[in-house]
């Protein structure tokens, strides 16, 4: 048999699935921040624990639990080596374009799956704001999911728009949204031009 | 790398028996259209027509009722397309009753199709399952209406490998004036089938599931029952499937066929063995798990199994690296957003189908096969668990 001379995603990916980094095995974990976002009934759920120095507002550690698909498990292991010592504020910028780089892109239809690894660390970071006493730097997302399928919100959109998107299609390739049920493409068409007029016109 | 490869995906498709091996090789160069008069024609033909004859006799039917077709998924659309053809100005004589009844875990092409003519106008019924897998033939019975064109069940599932009655169930269709038609696919080459027993009016099988060639299948329509061809144009196969005969898919699914008549048998007790030793592996090695299908009324190589906390991907892939090949329900592996139609049919919840693979054997399975498995999934089970966020080693 041949088959075996490539596998279904990056070698980056098979690395990460094969020897997840930073797993959190342990119970007595003590954690700074805790994120948990998902569902199991959707098939992916992601659990984001940080510790953090307090001084100089750096990640010291992060681990993490997930259930799901070798690309979520990948993308979540990913994240963690990323944001390890990282500045919480540069921590919280971490998006699912920078997780799919590091694994050496993803294909179409998993992105979603990194798209949870971030929310669930901004869950962890905003967790470790309320509990250090400093609710005032919790960062609620101000954003609005604008596709459900591949959970764009209408930010994203506006950073493809950023980026060059021009078209659905454009949109559709940089952000995979309203690839899956299209129930959300005449709202995608009336805010690409909303953030083209914004920004370029 | 591994060293061991074992490929227990068999219902997805399965590995060309050699013997079809070699008659495909050997009859590479017949390439007379069967539809010429001359002697190359006349070879494809008389070469083409033995396939039939074999593939006939396999089910009991005769010659004149197969027809060849280039899929098992063809075969299906073109049953439901012709009893559920909303058309009433044509000349074809199925009648004017072109209400389905199917059930929930058909095949998507027997599911897609029976949506289609629905969005067209005909009226489609699905019967449920229970939590076996198994058709609640009280709700087809009551589910038949004197509108009724053909009631499609499928005979065993290829997910789960449960296996309906079929005769009680085309007897219930008959009784009401409808006709019966089962997609025998997983069944076939499995299962002692004979049409005349069972009374269906129409079976579809498929070669590349019983060692035989990818691209060509079979549909048997009774002597008598009224028939309209999906693909036109041609006068092939009587009529009913114009475009020229695959001869060298024919050859292949006949030759698969005469091997299956001839090994079918001694499998069975071999799979059940192997079958319940992967269970009773599980069993021992394995917390939290649960066997999908019927328990008994099943097929003998196919064993679905999903593990608490466990996502059905991972398990393919971690599986995958040690050179074991399965397949799961989950959503991640199949591109869409749902897991099996067919698990969540039987009422398992969404969880537990996502965490699903389905272990299917074929002919060159041993027990050595198994015990490798056996060798492996637990500790990939555990692994997956201690990742999870659902699931705590205890």
């Amino acid at each position: 048999m041949s088959t075996h001379q490539s596998w279904a995603y990056t070698d980056k990916v098979k690395d990460h699935f094969v020897n997840p980094r930073n797993v959190l095995r342990e119970d007595d974990y003590e954690e700074d921040g805790k994120g948990i976002v998902g569902n199991i009934q959707c098939g992916d759920e992601m659990l984001v624990v940080i510790q953090v120095d307090k001084e100089a507002g750096i990640i010291k550690d992060c681990k993490w639990r997930t259930y799901g698909c070798a690309s979520a498990i990948a993308s979540t292991s990913a994240l963690s080596e990323i944001v390890i010592g990282m500045h919480l504020d540069d921590a919280f910028k971490v998006g699912p374009k920078q997780i799919a780089s590091a694994l050496g892109q993803l294909p179409d239809n998993k992105i979603h799956c990194s798209v949870l690894g971030d929310k669930a660390l901004r869950a962890a970071i905003n967790d470790y704001y309320e509990r250090s006493g400093q609710p005032e730097k919790v960062i609620r997302e101000q954003s609005r999911i604008v596709c459900t399928c591949m959970n764009v919100t209408d930010l994203e959109i506006e950073d493809a728009v950023l980026e060059g998107a021009r078209t659905l299609i454009e949109l559709q390739e940089q952000t995979k949204m309203s690839t899956v049920c299209g129930k959300c493409k005449d709202e995608a068409e009336t805010l690409l031009k909303v953030y083209i007029k914004k920004h370029f016109q | 790398m591994t060293s061991r490869f074992v490929y227990a995906d068999n219902n997805a498709t399965t590995p060309l028996h050699p013997e079809v091996q070699k008659a495909l090789i050997e009859a590479l160069p017949v390439y007379g259209n069967p539809s010429s008069m001359h002697g190359f024609g006349r070879e494809a033909r008389s070469r083409t027509e033995a396939a039939r004859e074999t593939v006939a006799s396999f089910i009991g039917a005769l010659p004149e009722e197969i027809i060849f077709v280039g899929s098992g998924s063809e075969a299906n659309n073109t049953v439901l397309s012709i009893m559920g053809c909303p058309a009433t100005d044509c000349t074809c004589d199925r009648g004017q009753r072109t209400h389905i009844v199917t059930t929930t875990i058909e095949h998507p092409c027997v599911l897609e199709t029976s949506g289609c003519l629905s969005g067209r106008g005909t009226p489609v019924t699905l019967v449920p399952v229970d939590e076996y897998g198994v058709v609640d033939a009280e709700r087809l019975a009551d589910s038949i209406t004197d509108q009724t064109g053909v009631v499609s069940v499928m005979m065993a599932n290829n997910e789960i490998g449960t296996i309906q009655d079929i005769k009680a169930l085309a007897k219930i269709a008959h009784d009401k004036g409808a006709f019966f038609h089962t997609d025998a696919v997983q069944a076939v080459g499995k299962l002692p089938i004979n049409v005349r027993d069972l009374g269906v009016d129409f079976l579809t099988l498929s070669a590349h599931k019983i060692y035989g060639p990818k691209g060509v299948g079979a549909l048997y329509v009774k002597r008598g029952v009224p028939f309209c061809p999906l693909i036109r144009g041609g006068h092939q196969e009587r009529g009913r499937r114009a475009g020229t005969e695959n001869t060298l898919g024919a050859i292949g699914l006949g030759k698969a066929i005469e091997m299956r008549s001839l090994e079918m048998a001694d499998e069975e007790s071999r799979f059940r063995v192997m079958k319940e030793r992967l269970k009773q592996g599980l069993v021992d090695t394995v917390p939290d798990i649960w066997f999908n299908g019927h328990p008994t009324a099943s097929l003998s190589n196919t064993l679905n199994v999903s593990f608490a906390g466990a996502e059905g991907e991972s398990i393919l892939l971690y599986l995958d690296l040690e050179g074991i090949a399965v397949s799961t329900g989950s959503a991640c592996a199949s591109g869409s957003l749902d897991p099996s139609h067919v698990l969540l049919a039987t009422g398992v919840p969404i969880e537990r189908a996502h965490g699903s693979i389905r272990i299917s054997l074929g002919r060159e399975n041993t027990l050595e096969d198994v015990d490798y498995i056996m060798s492996k999934l637990p500790g990939i089970i555990a692994r997956i668990r201690d990742m999870s966020t659902v699931y705590r080693r205890k």
